[in-house]
């Protein structure tokens, strides 16, 4: 019988840090996969978030950020934990703790963002140049989702604006439509929902060009996780929050009002403007209050501000428009 | 069965019905989910149906299977732990989403068709958890009493309705429940059928 004396082993055997965390993930998940499997099946999926519960992992990397005026003051930020196992991003599937899950296998580096459409000249930005555009500000927003939740989120960027200017849209553009990174090979759990890809989104001109819509390229002061639509979208702090687009590939100056996901999956429900207004209700509930995310249950419940109390700076966008009309 | 066999899976039957809860329970007073009153709406509105619909699969089961016809001493407790979690989830709506607002409810009822379907639900349940005693069986008597309980396939269908106009058009979530349901209510027109086939089979003498 061969017993190797200890200090004989050659560096060879010895696994590399890297893998074994990866197989001690592996075994926590294959248990916690096996003792779903084990219990009632269809409800034990349940029982899976209790045996591996979620960790917070931070991104790579942080940001050199500034202040911002800008910013919203006087809210209790929403935990990193929270924003970042709490989405709706529904190509890497529908459950709110999915993306954290799955969103690993998003290909945030290469990305380029392509500016297209009615420009003087098209454009392909590398996303390190669009990093180091311009200062990275610290801005503070509420996030407000149809679903009526809210979070308030400590963003990086800045205005969208400025690249814009970068752009040179022709005067014929109207609206600017933003596209989001979408494979099918890679995002395997896009079919759990019956929407068609890409993502697609888009505003009114005077909408991007308003200082508070943000080019968005971290939270908590480091690069965006990938649930979070890593590694650029835009934040549009006082609409629904589906209209803010994540992982943006490419941005598109067009003429008329661009077709948008959501509102080609249920007209009715998702109109183009979307703004945040309490009188004006969801078909299929209530917009008048929402609940604060990470609250205890009995301390949720807050009232809906119009235009997610954001109206200073927005409201005089909408003046004379029948926001009932124009949902 | 024995006595101590059957004491022994009931005994297993109550604590598995009530783990999900207990983890509600420990997940809202601990504060570990970012939207506690989400949480428990759909945990009690998901285990509703399905302990609905696993009430639903006892009798298939036991025309299949008569080996298995012992399942039935477990369909009432199903059935009732399915109205427990019923009541809870209609409780959170009234407490957490409409603050015992009853003009809010009234509304919702009316303008919001999957609060429509859901309080159809639930009001479907309520005579059938209030008449699963022995003693309602005896005072309605056998037959009335079996012809009330057919509403259960009624509330499952409106549980069903429910949740797919609760979610957003394009989720497909509700799915699974949804097919497992359909096959279960199928079940007993197409297993008495076979029944009726192999009872009384037709010769060219039968007019």
């Amino acid at each position: 019988m061969l017993i190797s004396k200890p200090g004989n082993i050659p560096s060879s055997e010895i696994t590399p840090k890297e893998h074994y965390l990866n197989r001690r993930a592996f075994m926590r998940g294959a248990i916690s996969s096996a003792a779903a499997l084990g219990a009632a099946g269809l409800g034990a999926e349940r029982l899976s978030e209790v045996i591996a519960p979620r960790t917070a992992v931070k991104a790579d990397t942080k940001l050199q950020t500034v202040k911002s005026p800008l910013t919203t003051t006087g809210e209790q930020l929403t935990s990193y934990e929270d924003i970042t196992h709490y989405n709706n991003f529904y190509e890497f599937g529908v459950g709110k703790s999915d993306p954290a899950k799955n969103a690993g296998v998003l290909p945030t580096r290469p990305w380029t963002v392509k500016v297209e459409g009615m420009v003087k000249q098209p454009k392909t930005f590398d996303i390190d140049t669009l990093l180091k555009m311009r200062p990275l500000e610290d801005r503070v927003y509420r996030h407000r989702c149809v679903e009526a939740w809210s979070m308030v989120i400590p963003w990086v960027g800045y205005s969208l604006s400025e690249l814009i200017n970068q752009c040179d849209p022709l005067p014929k553009a109207k609206f600017v439509q933003f596209l989001s990174y979408y494979d099918k090979h890679v995002e395997k759990w896009a079919n759990e929902s019956d929407i068609f890809w890409p993502y697609s989104e888009g505003l009114r001109m005077d909408e991007a060009m308003n200082p508070l819509t943000l080019l968005t390229f971290g939270l908590y002061g480091e690069t965006l996780p990938n649930q979070d639509g890593a590694p650029v979208r835009i934040v549009v702090p006082w609409k629904y929050g589906f209209k803010s687009a994540k992982s943006i590939v490419t941005i598109k100056f067009v003429e008329k009002m661009p077709p948008t996901t959501w509102n080609e999956q249920a007209p009715n429900e998702y109109g183009f403007y979307s703004n945040v207004n309490p009188n004006v209700d969801h078909p299929r509930w209530s917009q008048k209050t929402e609940r604060r995310i990470g609250l205890p249950f009995y301390a949720q419940r807050r009232t809906t501000l119009m235009f997610n109390g954001y109206g200073d700076e927005v409201a005089s966008m909408y003046k004379g428009m029948d926001l009932r009309k124009y949902y | 069965m024995k006595r101590s066999t059957l004491i022994l899976l009931k005994t297993a039957t109550w604590v598995a019905c009530l783990t999900p809860m207990a983890l509600v329970v420990y997940q809202t007073v601990l504060n570990t989910t970012p939207d506690p009153t989400a949480n428990i709406a759909l945990t009690t509105g998901y285990w509703t149906l399905l302990l609905l619909i696993l009430s639903l699969a006892i009798t298939p089961l036991r025309l299949v299977a008569p080996r298995l016809s012992w399942l039935i001493k477990f369909r009432r407790l199903l059935g009732l732990f399915a109205f427990f979690y019923g009541t809870v989830h209609m409780l959170t709506y009234v407490a957490l989403y409409s603050n015992f607002n009853v003009s809010t409810m009234i509304d919702d009822i009316e303008k919001r068709r999957f609060i429509t379907s859901g309080v159809a639900a639930y009001l479907l349940l309520v005579p059938l958890a209030a008449t699963s005693t022995t003693w309602a069986i005896r005072k309605l008597g056998g037959r009335n009493w079996n012809r009330l309980h057919k509403l259960v396939y009624l509330a499952a269908i409106c549980g069903c309705i429910h949740y797919w106009w609760q979610v957003k058009p394009g989720v497909l979530s509700p799915m699974r429940l949804t097919i497992v349901l359909a096959v279960l209510l199928l079940a007993r027109p197409a297993l008495a059928w076979v029944k009726r086939r192999k009872a009384a089979p037709v010769t060219a003498e039968t007019v």
